[in-house]
């Protein structure tokens, strides 16, 4: 299902350099068509290698205009259906259209905490630089599991 | 400064530690390494080739987390299933190392605001935001299998890249730099010394010289021809970007690898590769061919001629594979999830809400990890509950994290019995002769660690092991760099670097006027075309889905001429533009990772993986003289693969998986 973009949706998240779908492809598949001159739309995004599209929906996801979505590869799937997401801080919503038809609509959760909130040495000890070649992490007592000795049998 | 595509800047940098990739593994190293720096002045520095926020396997996300420990396992027991599921060769040491460590991993994700799943005390199902119990205070997960928990992991990645990155600060990280060789050191060609690369959205060519690498970049998609050859060849079940660059980087650069004959063939929902593992474990589906029969039931005499991995409780993920494969040779497919049955049985039990909380969790299976599973089905109309899906095996993958052990061979645990003498004759002089040599993580390349889908002959860590090998690695090189004092030189200059990896554009830019259509040229050729060149040779010759994942000595053989000409024909690959040159290093990366499976699989005369790949003229596991690992060394001198056995031993009981 590689992904596709709404022309009339699309403003080149308005005239910078790079788009937020070019900044989050993980393989580099959105082109920012800066003159026109690939597409004949000038200033908007397109898919420049639909075939290499791993359908991860992560332009989808973050397109500030909701200007992406996908259309099943058609060297497989029957035309019709849509899958399509809204991603919000803490849940996202996906809308689901069969192709005959029938609707289904669906939350989930997708994080408890505020994004950007993390603060990942809060509350943490400092390393011990003594124990830098012993088992165990900086952080301890967070879930290392202490195997029965008598399990290894070459001790 | 700004380069231009034909004369690229060139910056060089000086770092202590060099972090090449933003997957799960060196997120894990991000966290953990700043503590363990702290007041060390030591330079660290992170590159990813995407954006870390969706880079690596979970880009996607994830619906479960599947190596979760939890109190009532032993690391051993971990072990032994690692070690069945993968024919019992690999390395108790990695395995067990990473089983007493991972949950520290998860007990954080879920710190940081990932939503895992529970049950409450009647055993009745939530989700991961009604704010039950943590883990790490004795919550209970929601297991789909033995090892396995369910998340709404949509954001899983997001989640761990923002910890990650907050650790490491954003000033240490940049995005969008494709590493694409390692170079050892001018004065000692066992170490390493430094990495080239380039930048995929500006004319820039980056040459970092460092003490120690923690090359982290994936596992390999792509070599082979894909099920799906038009659009759908983008529906890799594994990330498609993953191209083989931490096997043949750390190859080049005389790293050793293990059992790179290994490969992982999953059998996922047919076209979408949708997950399997919550419809089996969780929603308790059968497998069956085209007739309702249970293939695992009705071959299950099969199992026996491969003691005892045949044998176990739940029998190797070859095997599986090799039951349903001859149910499809024998006619008799297409293969089905009988998800009809599993949804009518478990309603009956179960409230209307219960039900409706049913539907959205199969839903929900892939909708965080696998959307395209949900575009077949909208675009074919199933609807589980009304009509079954079709499975089927993919194409083969290589990658050391999931059901897969090759990789590179790595310096594991020293309090937990492993070997310290080699037994087997034949390896190279030069490489270390026991499991551990110094640094937990390390390669046999001084100041080269790997983690995640590098470290081989241990698979099973998935997302959550991956973290937790990062972070090994993370405080094994701060160890490295304090003890090491020395400062590595180049082996290479900046210039003949900069040729070598410009040179798909300069090939270009030099005959491109030469014809009038700039795809067919006879003085260059396409990564696409040269990638589908590489496919065709890996399907037909070297067990594709062509020939039912079968080869021979002969087949190999042919393989191995054809490959010979494909690489040199890697060195007229073209580059129209800066994402074309991203493809042509990919490609590069993919030919030498397909070489080396090549080569393994035709070195170990037996067929150890069926359901995953038979050598026709050696159609049998050879326990006496096989049970062994194959590892390999690369002359990038001489482009010679040198294949070698080391001695398999056990460090824990696996006898007890057949009582």
């Amino acid at each position: 299902m590689p992904t596709f973009v709404r022309t009339e949706k699309c403003d080149g998240c308005k005239g910078q350099d790079k788009t937020a779908c070019m900044y989050i492809c993980p393989h580099d598949l959105m082109k920012l068509d800066m003159d026109g001159s690939d597409t004949g739309h000038a200033m908007k995004a397109y898919n420049q290698e639909p075939e290499q599209c791993w359908e991860c929906y992560s332009c989808v996801k973050i397109c500030p205009q909701n200007a992406i979505e996908c259309r099943h590869y058609a060297d497989v799937v029957p035309l019709g259906g849509s899958v399509q997401p809204l991603r919000g801080t803490d849940s996202i919503m996906w809308t689901i259209k069969f192709r005959n038809g029938t609707m289904k609509r669906f939350k989930f959760p997708i994080r408890t905490t505020a994004e950007g909130s993390i603060d990942p040495y809060a509350g943490k000890p400092e390393a011990d630089m003594s124990k830098i070649e012993e088992n165990r992490f900086f952080c301890t007592n967070n879930g290392y599991r202490e195997g029965d000795p008598s399990e290894l049998i070459n001790l | 400064m700004a380069g231009e595509f034909g004369n690229p800047v060139v910056v060089e940098e000086t770092v202590d530690i060099l972090m090449i990739g933003g997957g799960m593994a060196n997120c894990g190293a991000a966290f953990e390494i700043m503590q363990w720096a702290k007041g060390t002045d030591l330079k660290i520095k992170l590159v990813d080739k995407a954006a870390m926020d969706r880079s690596g396997a979970v880009a996607q996300g994830l619906s479960a987390i599947n190596t979760y420990i939890g109190d009532e396992q032993d690391p051993a027991d971990y072990a032994r299933m690692v070690s069945n599921d993968l024919m019992g060769i690999t390395r108790d040491d990695l395995a067990y190392d990473l089983g007493r460590h991972v949950d520290e991993s998860v007990h954080l994700f879920e710190e940081w605001g990932l939503p895992i799943w529970k049950t409450d005390e009647n055993g009745e199902r939530f989700d991961g935001s009604k704010g039950m119990t943590p883990l790490q205070d004795g919550g209970k997960p929601v297991r789909s299998g033995k090892w396995q928990i369910m998340i709404n992991g949509e954001s899983y990645k997001w989640i761990v890249a923002e910890a990650a990155k907050k650790s490491l600060g954003i000033e240490n990280i940049e995005e969008r730099i494709f590493i694409v060789k390692l170079i050892n050191d001018k004065n000692d060609p066992s170490r390493i010394a430094g990495a080239v690369g380039f930048s995929t959205r500006e004319n820039k060519i980056v040459v970092y010289t460092a003490k120690a690498i923690l090359l982290a970049a994936g596992g390999c998609v792509n070599i082979f021809r894909p099920r799906s050859v038009g659009e759908g060849t983008g529906r890799a079940w594994y990330p498609v970007w993953n191209a083989g660059s931490t096997y043949s980087m750390a190859a080049e650069a005389g790293a050793e690898l293990t059992l790179m004959e290994n490969r992982f063939v999953p059998t996922r929902f047919k076209d979408g590769y949708g997950p399997v593992g919550a419809w089996f474990l969780l929603f308790k589906a059968k497998a069956t061919n085209a007739f309702g029969e249970v293939y695992m039931d009705k071959n299950k005499e099969m199992l026996n001629d491969y003691p005892p991995y045949g044998q176990a409780a739940v029998p190797a993920s070859c095997l599986r594979n090799h039951l349903m494969l001859k149910e499809m040779k024998d006619g008799n497919g297409p293969i089905y999830m009988d998800t009809v049955t599993a949804l009518a049985n478990l309603r009956e039990t179960l409230s209307p809400r219960e039900v409706k909380h049913l539907e959205a969790e199969a839903w929900e299976d892939f909708l965080d990890m696998c959307v395209g599973q949900c575009g077949i089905w909208v675009g074919e109309n199933i609807e589980p509950e009304k009509k079954n899906s079709e499975l089927m095996p993919t194409e083969p993958y290589l990658l050391g994290s999931h059901s897969g052990c090759c990789g590179i061979w790595t310096s594991g645990p020293t309090d937990v019995g492993a070997p310290t003498e080699e037994t087997e004759a034949g390896v190279p002089d030069h490489l270390p002769s026991g499991w551990n040599w110094g640094y937990r993580g390390m390669t046999t390349v001084n100041g080269l660690f790997t983690a995640g889908d590098g470290v081989g002959a241990s698979g099973h860590k998935f997302s959550s092991g991956s973290h937790a090998e990062g972070r090994m690695c993370a405080k094994s090189m701060v160890k490295y760099c304090l003890d090491n004092d020395h400062t590595p030189e180049l082996d290479t200059s900046v210039d003949e670097l900069v040729d070598a990896i410009y040179q798909p554009v300069k090939t270009f830019l030099e005959f491109k006027d030469y014809t009038t259509a700039i795809d067919v040229n006879p003085n260059y050729i396409t990564p696409k075309m040269l990638q589908f060149r590489l496919q065709k040779i890996m399907d037909e010759y070297v067990a594709g889905v062509a020939t039912y994942y079968t080869t021979n000595a002969e087949m190999l053989k042919v393989a191995g001429e054809k490959l010979d000409m494909l690489k040199e024909d890697a060195m007229k690959m073209r580059a129209k533009d800066l994402h074309e040159l991203l493809r042509a290093w990919e490609n590069y990366h993919r030919i030498l990772t397909a070489e080396a499976h090549m080569k393994h699989i035709e070195f170990r005369q037996e067929s150890r993986y069926p359901g995953f790949y038979y050598r026709a003229d050696k159609n049998f596991v050879d326990e006496e003289n096989w049970h062994c690992f194959v590892n390999s060394i690369y002359d990038k001198e001489t482009g010679k693969w040198t294949c070698f056995k080391r001695a398999h031993v056990d460090l824990v009981d696996k006898s007890k998986l057949f009582k």
